[in-house]
């Protein structure tokens, strides 16, 4: 089943220049995998060391933040429209909050 | 460099005013180095050092900019202490360095200075803000 992925533009460049990428898979787990495997260079910016989800990428599927839905074990259907899109976020401080 | 219409601009820098001590945040969109909207963004850590953007909200302005054939030209927010410089936060969270990073310092509460750059891991760039 084909899904679409949406990366803004800070990724596309390690995606061949693609900001939407047509990927298969049968849930958002192995949609991800799948983009990885595809173009390598995305794995480092959306994947930790030990493989899960980097804390600062959030992942919708049709508008919806997987971690409400099932994270990524959430089932994927035919045409459906995943968003991946890294946090915004900073600060004046080093290691405060 | 990038182009700022005064009204945007005062808002900018009223919202970060507004929000003191906590930090602001917030994405302005545009075409063609010209700002043309401005939209503020909930800090979800509610801080006065660190901001996260709520990610809902986030995804709502990026789905409105693509709805209106707008890019994302700035991300914005306060130092309501410090001086307008990326601090090694900014950089270490510089997920967008394609995009300028506008920073308003409040360390002189009563004379804003606001100032821009291109966060990269290897550099800090400064941008030319020209306000219209």
């Amino acid at each position: 089943m084909e899904v679409h992925v949406r990366i803004p533009s800070s990724l596309k460049k390690l995606a061949e220049g693609q900001n939407v990428i047509k990927a298969k898979g049968e849930t958002v787990g192995k949609v991800v995998q799948s983009l990885v495997e595809t173009y390598p260079d995305l794995k480092e910016r959306l994947l930790d060391q030990q493989g899960t989800i980097r804390r600062f990428i959030n992942i919708y599927v049709n508008g919806e933040d997987i971690r409400f839905i099932g994270g990524l074990e959430t089932p994927l259907k035919e045409g459906d429209q995943l968003s991946i899109v890294p946090a915004i976020a900073g600060g004046a401080l080093t290691g405060s909050s | 460099m990038i182009r700022i219409p005064r009204s945007i601009y005062q808002r900018m820098v009223e919202h970060a005013k507004r929000e003191c001590p906590l930090e602001c945040c917030g994405i302005l969109g545009g075409r063609e180095e010209t700002v043309k909207r401005v939209f503020e963004l909930s800090n979800i850590e509610k801080s006065s050092s660190r901001y996260v953007m709520s990610p809902q909200e986030q995804l709502r302005v990026f789905k409105e900019l693509d709805e209106e054939s707008m890019d994302l030209m700035a991300i914005y927010h306060s130092h309501p202490h410090t001086i307008p410089f990326p601090s090694e936060t900014d950089v270490e969270m510089a997920f967008y360095p394609e995009v300028t990073s506008l920073i308003i310092s409040l360390k002189e509460r009563d004379n804003p200075v606001v100032k821009a750059f291109r966060i990269e891991k290897e550099d800090i760039l400064p941008v030319e803000i020209e306000v219209i």
